[in-house]
């Protein structure tokens, strides 16, 4: 049985981490073996108070699902009324002599809200997918994406209301303490590790004007914005792997690239004892739906940038909307930018920043993504 | 027959198939617009490799007293181009979005031809006289020479085969950043509008190189774009009022003489949402797929994805009569949400007298309302299962997957088959469909 990954952050004020629901369901479907019966989180927006965690009596830090009950499980509670119970009070939890409280109704309360909440998550997953997959060689439909993005923004409210959005955003938000350097060397790392690997999601720099702002980084939703304060990268799965192991990433990628990987055996073992928490985001996680809807459709849109060493060009072209470079970066590496390795990246530093030379369409736009991400990195620095 | 044409149910007959019958479609046939002239004579069909095919139906025959001419192969012309925008490194599609014809007002026809980016005015002419009798020229056009010549005559005009000629006259080009998704030609026969997912701009036929803005509902912010402009159409009679459709299931009405900008609207048309029914997918069902005054212009019809909602331009609060197109899928939203049907956008359109109206769903079934209070009735396009001259027979579509005679359960539905695409005859009893690659015209049973 694989311990739960616990984080117990030090400085954690208020909302204590925890597992997001989609690392929940992963975990779960893990561990769907040995749990013999069906196992329900109990996210109901009612607002009951979920199971308590159990601890495993053998890891003093991990919390595991009581599996020896036959007709019940309590699972881990998602709940944030229990999240603090479980935290706040570091060891102190409540044993499963708790259990004989739970009656049969709210079993099938619990299952139901259970379900609900794993499909809304699914559903969360789907939407996302479908906006990181638009059609590279023509625009996206701008009403499907809205229509998406709104549904996302729904959910997410949904999910906001019923605390469990806190916990998306803040648990594996925690990037590293030096930003960009960090996130440009695993970028160039994970690149040219990924030459041979099926591309599944490509991290997403997006620097539309946000380096003045406050960044959210939400990584559900697949959007990554590099700040001044704060540049928390989130990596795709594959670059999941690239990390040190005492590097504290844990990245969820899998739920938005294919759903069977979150069946897996997974990944999330690597990163338990990880706990650093560099940052502490609950005041941006509020705010992550301006921004990260920005991701989406700022990219239709030349946004006012910080005057910088391409400010002249940027006049030049400032009543064009060239916005579609911009959506390359969110898009980036979808289908078919080819995979660069590190000197590539170098050789595409070579020429000068700017509106795109006129090739070839496939060329064209590989050499735009690659020119803008780099862009952004440099600037974002 | 006379009678009372109320409770009697009509019935329809497939007249016409076009297009190729097996079943390996290549994108660029795929019909994506459909659209009768003013007078119903033509018929113009637009796909996505940017041609459009006219029909033109035959003078009714004398011996068949029943029968309505049958439409064939009027004309053929490439209408628009794949076009590359290089600043934005992305291609521009040649698909046809949309067909308009211009009313008719010497003996050449004008249509509306849109893709994603461009609208073009094409004038289509016939040709059936050729001068003949040069007295420089032979016949083939070589010159003679001149020293042959001995007498002069005058060319005379003498009939030749029957030429159609399809021009393009206007070009109206570089005014829409997003796709447009509607034209409408104003019935002032001089001005038209243009509307894409953000703004929507006013031309005259004429000025190819300026077009007024008169609708622009894109956020300073692009983060906070929520909604976004679907359909639009202007007054059939009032050359002033226009409405347009939103991704929020809300219809707008504007009237220009209130403000060169209409971001404010006269009227708006939005049905209070069903708390009981909500749920993650009901904003996306409720966008508007399409949106079409009735001729007399006293009523307005809207598609969403699941109804057919007919509003009476008086009442901004809810329809007056509201049609379940195919309610069955209601309980099928996520899956049509997981493979894109769910944004399917279908046509709708009015009966010549506004006495019926006539939307496409999935599996090439169509669905067919009287307004005088009779059950909609399910259809089928399909070649294989009707013969011509023949009433169609109604479908039931019921819960499960069972198939039987005359009903088909919805798990059994095919949404790759769909009919998105349809069209009203003027002025009588026929009907022109697309289904993904064949236009499917049916009648009207005359008894």
């Amino acid at each position: 049985m694989k311990p739960w990954p616990a984080v117990c952050p030090s400085n954690c004020s208020v909302r204590p981490l925890a597992p997001s629901p989609a690392q929940l369901a992963a975990w779960l479907q893990s561990q769907h073996t040995e749990l013999s019966t069906f196992t329900h989180c109990n996210l109901a927006p009612s607002g009951r108070g979920a199971a308590p965690l159990i601890q495993h009596p053998a890891s003093k830090h991990a919390y595991v699902a009581h599996h020896q009950r036959t007709e019940v499980t309590r699972v881990l509670g998602c709940h944030s009324c229990c999240r603090i119970d479980m935290f706040s009070k570091g060891t102190k939890r409540k044993f499963s002599d708790d259990g004989d409280e739970i009656s049969d109704e709210s079993l099938a309360g619990a299952q139901v809200s259970s379900s609900y909440s794993l499909q809304r998550q699914s559903l969360l997953d789907m939407s996302l997918i479908k906006l990181q997959l638009c059609h590279m060689l023509v625009e996206p439909n701008l009403c499907r994406s809205v229509l998406i993005a709104n549904t996302v923004r729904q959910i997410q409210e949904e999910m906001t209301h019923d605390g469990t959005w806190q916990v998306v955003t803040e648990t594996f938000c925690g990037g590293s303490q030096s930003p960009s350097e960090r996130l440009v060397a695993t970028e160039v790392l994970c690149r040219s590790r990924e030459q041979d690997a099926e591309p599944k999601l490509f991290s997403v720099l997006s620097y539309e004007g946000c380096r003045e702002e406050e960044v959210v980084t939400d990584e559900t939703l697949c959007s990554v914005s590099v700040s001044d304060t704060a540049s928390d990268v989130c990596l795709s799965e594959s670059a999941r792997h690239c990390w040190e192991r005492d590097e504290f990433v844990e990245v969820d990628r899998d739920d938005e690239a294919c759903e069977s990987s979150r069946l897996g055996p997974g990944d999330d073992d690597d990163d338990d004892d990880n706990d650093d928490d560099e940052v502490d985001e609950e005041e941006e996680s509020s705010r992550v739906d301006p921004k990260t809807m920005g991701q989406v459709f700022g990219t239709f849109e030349i946004k006012n940038s910080a005057p910088g060493p391409d400010s002249a060009l940027e006049e030049l072209f400032s009543d064009v909307d060239a916005s579609y470079y911009d959506l390359d970066t969110m898009l980036t590496g979808i289908q078919s930018a080819p995979k660069m390795g590190p000197y590539d990246l170098l050789d595409s530093l070579a020429p000068s920043h700017g509106p795109p030379s006129i090739g070839s369409p496939s060329n064209c736009r590989s050499d735009l993504n690659e020119l803008d991400h780099i862009m952004e990195i440099i600037v974002g620095s | 027959m006379e009678g009372d044409g109320g409770s009697e149910i009509k019935q329809w007959c497939l007249s016409q198939v076009k297009g190729a019958i097996d079943d390996d479609v290549t994108e660029a046939d795929i019909i994506s617009a459909v659209e009768f002239n003013h007078s119903g004579e033509l018929l113009a069909t637009g796909d996505r490799g940017g041609r459009i095919v006219i029909f033109q139906q035959e003078q009714e025959s004398k011996t068949l007293a029943h029968s309505r001419g049958e439409y064939n192969v009027y004309s053929t012309f490439q209408s628009h181009e794949p076009e590359f925008d290089y600043l934005k490194s992305l291609e521009i599609e040649e698909k046809i979005n949309k067909i308009r014809w211009l009313p008719q007002k010497n003996a050449a026809h004008f249509l509306l031809s849109t893709n994603d980016k461009t609208i073009k005015l094409w004038k289509i002419s016939e040709r059936d006289k050729r001068p003949e009798g040069y007295n420089l020229k032979e016949e083939d056009g070589r010159y003679k020479d001149p020293t042959s010549v001995t007498t002069l005559r005058v060319p005379v005009f003498q009939p030749m085969d029957l030429m159609v000629e399809a021009s393009p006259r206007r070009v109206y080009a570089n005014a829409h950043t997003y796709h447009i998704n509607s034209i409408s030609v104003n019935s002032d026969n001089e001005t038209y509008l243009s509307a894409d997912d953000l703004r929507i701009n006013l031309w005259h036929l004429d000025f190819t190189d300026r077009s007024f803005n008169i609708v622009d509902i894109k956020p300073t912010n692009m983060e906070e774009l929520t909604e976004v402009i679907t359909a639009s159409e202007f007054h059939p009679l009032q050359c002033n009022t226009f409405v347009y459709g939103s991704s929020k299931g809300s219809v707008r009405l504007c009237d220009m003489r209130a403000a060169a900008l209409c971001d404010q609207h006269s009227k708006l048309f939005e049905e209070p949402e069903d708390p009981s029914a909500r749920s993650f997918f009901s904003e996306i069902i409720s966008s508007v797929s399409d949106v079409k005054f009735s001729h007399s212009g006293r009523y307005m019809m809207t598609r969403d994805y699941l109804t057919i909602k007919i509003w009476d331009l008086n009442m901004e609060s809810q329809p007056v009569e509201t049609y379940q197109v195919h309610e069955y899928l209601r309980s099928k939203l996520c899956s049509l949400y997981e493979n894109d049907c769910i944004f399917d956008k279908f046509e709708c359109c009015w009966s010549h007298d506004d006495s019926e109206v006539m939307t496409g769903s999935y599996n090439n079934f169509f669905r067919m309302f009287g307004r005088d209070g009779q059950a909609g009735v399910t259809l089928e396009a399909s070649w294989e299962s009707s013969s011509p001259r023949c009433p169609l027979r109604p479908w039931r579509v019921c819960a499960g997957s069972r198939r039987k005679e005359d009903e088909i359960g919805v798990d059994c539905l095919d949404f790759s088959r769909k009919i998105l695409h349809t069209s009203w005859h003027p002025q009588d009893g026929i009907i022109a469909m697309a289904t993904v690659n064949n236009l499917y015209i049916f009648q009207e049973k005359l008894n």
